[in-house]
């Protein structure tokens, strides 16, 4: 470990921030994953880690890799897009997946705008509408 | 020419993220053309419907503050989770957006966006009538959400795949 004695405090003061502040980040997002009771509620939890969490992480990797290599070090970078644009692939397939259950169930958890296919005659043309998820909906957000 | 090199724009960018990867040397810039070359051929093989990106301005402007977006949703989400939903008020929902936006690489990047958002999931989206069913982590702060999608991203990027 003796080359990370080499890091100036200047340097390594937002190094050691940006990867707490990651690491704080992906373990929120894991713990959320647990606690959390909807399925809905969870897919959101996740993406904690896959854009700031692993944005920071990233950053201080290149940071300090930059910084004993003397030269740009961008391997990160390449990494945290491609998480970033590879995400929405799994999370619209579960959510769709949950979606679908949902429906063929006719799952009261259901909202009716979530309820009915898109685009369908009988979709409900609301704009809002709160999942009744033990609570009563909100008549202010109905457009 | 177009034969040779269908995509030129991601053939470049291949050899210049091969070399950023690696060291740079005389072998590198060999095989990283070589690489780019044949990931050209395939995306040319692949006949993707060309993009065309009109505003630069934008793409910059919404470079600069999707990050920030996604940062204050990363705070409240984290926040909720440690609150415990902020002593269980917090109230999620389903929300849905008739979008205007038909331009396939659009949707994509609205995709991109709304789904690293924390806040906010997209469950599906119906390409005929164009509507969008988002569900959102916490819908308490009365904020319109289909006037804020529709604003803050998916005008520009109306603009930016004209």
């Amino acid at each position: 470990m003796t080359h990370l004695q080499a890091i100036p405090l200047w340097l390594a003061v937002p190094i050691a921030l940006l990867l707490i502040f990651g690491s704080v980040l992906t373990l929120l997002g894991t713990i959320g994953l647990i606690r959390l009771h909807s399925f809905y509620d969870r897919l959101h939890t996740p993406t904690l880690g896959t854009s700031w969490g692993v944005a920071s992480i990233a950053l201080s990797s290149m940071l300090l890799f930059s910084w004993l290599g003397g030269r740009i070090v961008v391997h990160e970078a390449v990494i945290a897009i491609f998480v970033m644009i590879t995400t929405p692939v799994t999370l619209m397939m579960l959510g769709r997946a949950a979606l679908h259950r949902d429906r063929a169930e006719k799952s009261p958890l259901l909202p009716d705008i979530a309820r009915r296919t898109l685009g369908s005659e009988d979709h409900p043309q609301v704009s809002a509408d709160v999942s009744p998820a033990g609570r009563a909906p909100n008549p202010d957000l109905r457009g | 020419m177009r034969r040779l090199v269908p995509h030129p724009l991601l053939t470049v960018g291949l050899v210049a993220m091969w070399l950023m990867l690696t060291r740079f040397s005389l072998g590198n810039l060999l095989l990283g053309t070589v690489i780019a070359l044949i990931a050209g051929w395939a995306m040319g093989a692949l006949e993707p419907a060309r993009v065309r990106i009109r505003r630069w301005d934008l793409v910059l402007r919404l470079a600069l503050i999707v990050p920030w977006d996604i940062l204050k949703s990363n705070a409240a989400v984290a926040w909720s989770i440690l609150t415990n939903g902020q002593g269980g008020k917090r109230q999620s929902g389903f929300v849905c957006i008739p979008l205007t936006l038909r331009n396939s690489a659009g949707l994509g990047m609205l995709s991109i966006i709304i789904t690293a958002t924390p806040g906010t999931a997209w469950l599906e989206h119906d390409q005929h009538s164009g509507l969008l069913l988002l569900h959102v982590f916490d819908l308490r702060d009365g904020s319109d959400w289909p006037a804020f999608i529709r604003d803050r991203y998916e005008a520009p990027l109306l603009e930016i795949f004209r």
